[in-house]
């Protein structure tokens, strides 16, 4: 299994194919809906985004809130269509790396093969697990908005599959590998 | 004889059973994950499971909820029409148990005031939606659920024509569990309810998700389809996270209704593995 630094260089993205399985270290930023329409409009009106989106990878999440000692609650993937309609506009900015659930538009999947990005998936329903991946937390910006906040994380080893790697290869439309028993 | 139930009693219970169902599985589901997880034949649907496993696992020791989407409440309170309610008002007492539970366990406040114009954060997911049941005799029966959305998005509803019968209920179902996919957080749990009006078919398909999973319907020919879909179901291959598996679905339940001469509504709501469900009798 690979491990992969975040933010990691193009060619590191560019050498993953969808179905392998990593390990996440580094930085991401959490985002999901009501951070994405913000930010969009961030850009519209000519506003800075609350982070830099060169080369960052952003976590479809919105975690249950950290209990004494911890640095986040219960924190799986979110349904990643529903920012579908964000995700060029934010890719033509820089942001190269998405860690979600489930399926990705045409126009999604062509903007991370035009920028060499990589869409990785974790597992739903399996915050618990997840969130000891997670080791550290910092808010970033719009805390109005509670769960869905933007949150700087930084992850250690965290699971999950490429999804969608820099060619549009895409982990749903791919056969599972057998199993050594 | 009128028996007396004050309101704290209500709150009480809609609090603990928020608690509870956020950080363990009911058995039922627990054990049907493990047989799902020996089943896999492929390498990811089956690190899939193991992930599943272990998050359960983690979510009971630590009291980590299972899942960040710790849900909308959807309360319904049978009351026996011998029971007098003391104390203020019931409506009251459901939304005091979630707001508390919420709040004081780290649960994700879910829930916007609007759906449309504001989409502002209650801060404490109330209000929950509540349903009310005259029963006969003086208990009250209290069933909650905390459901998720990204199953909730994915479920449908249909009023097909008597017509299109056993084969077109057949068809909307896995139509729906198809295009449900990954994004649902499979292996699903499916609810269907046929029947009844437009809403209340889709209520009845609520109500499917609150019955155990080895729970069959007591209808034989019913109890046949449900059985007949889940094959169907996991003949999909969408597998755990839709990484092409075997099991797609660990049950389909379904409810059903008198419904009208010109109509066959059929409902769908699709659950993920984290179905979360509580009965208390008070
Ligand atoms: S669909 Fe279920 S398991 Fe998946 S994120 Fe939503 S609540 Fe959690």
């Amino acid at each position: 299994m690979k491990t992969i630094t975040l933010p990691a260089e193009e060619t590191l993205l560019t050498s993953l194919h969808a179905g392998d399985r990593v390990l996440l270290s580094g930085t991401v930023y959490t985002a999901r809906d009501a951070a994405h329409k913000r930010m969009i409009e961030a850009l519209e009106r000519g506003e800075p985004l609350p982070f830099e989106i060169e080369n960052a990878a952003v976590y479809y999440v919105g975690p249950t809130p950290a209990s004494d000692g911890r640095a986040i609650g219960s924190a799986g993937p979110t349904t990643s269509s529903r920012m579908d309609k964000y995700t060029p506009k934010l890719m033509d900015e820089g942001l190269r790396v998405m860690i979600g659930k489930g399926r990705r538009s045409p126009e999604v999947i062509d903007s991370i093969r035009r920028h060499h990005g990589v869409y990785f998936v974790a597992c739903g329903g399996a915050g618990a697990l997840l969130s000891h991946c997670i080791i550290h937390a910092e808010p970033v910006a719009y805390e109005d908005l509670l769960a869905e906040a933007v949150v700087k994380l930084t992850l250690k080893e965290f699971p999950c599959f490429v999804g969608i790697d820099s060619e549009g290869n895409d982990i749903y439309e791919m056969e599972d590998e057998p199993a050594r028993r | 004889m009128i028996r007396e139930v004050n309101i704290s009693d209500i709150t009480a219970v809609v609090k603990a059973a928020c608690q509870e169902i956020a950080f363990d599985y009911s058995p039922d589901i627990l054990k049907k994950l493990h047989e799902a997880k020996d089943a896999e034949p492929g390498i990811r649907s089956q690190a899939a499971m193991e992930m599943l496993e272990e998050n359960a696992k983690i979510a009971s020791e630590e009291r980590i909820p299972i899942c960040q989407d710790t849900g909308l409440v959807t309360v319904w309170i049978h009351a026996g029409q011998e029971v007098h309610f003391t104390g203020g008002s019931v409506k009251d007492a459901v939304q005091e148990g979630v707001r508390q539970a919420y709040t004081e366990s780290h649960l994700r406040a879910s829930v916007v005031s609007d759906p449309l114009f504001d989409r502002v954060n209650t801060k404490d997911n109330t209000p929950a939606v509540v349903y009310f049941d005259i029963t006969e005799g003086d208990q009250v029966r209290i069933e909650l659920t905390a459901k998720g959305f990204g199953s909730e998005n994915m479920s449908r509803i249909k009023m097909l024509k008597p017509a299109e019968g056993l084969e077109g209920v057949k068809d909307f179902v896995i139509e729906t569990i198809r295009l449900a996919g990954p994004n649902a957080c499979p292996p699903m749990i499916v609810g269907v309810g046929i029947g009844g009006t437009f809403d209340y078919s889709a209520y009845l398909s609520k109500r499917a998700l609150l019955r155990k999973l080895d729970d069959g319907n007591a209808d034989e020919r019913y109890r046949k389809l449900e059985d007949e879909l889940l094959e169907a179901a996991n003949q999909l291959m969408i597998g755990p996270m839709g990484l092409h598996g075997v099991t797609t679905a660990l049950s389909v339940k379904i409810e059903t209704a008198p419904t009208h001469i010109a109509g066959l509504p059929c409902a769908v709501n699709i659950c993920c593995h984290a179905c979360r469900h509580k009965e208390v009798v008070l």
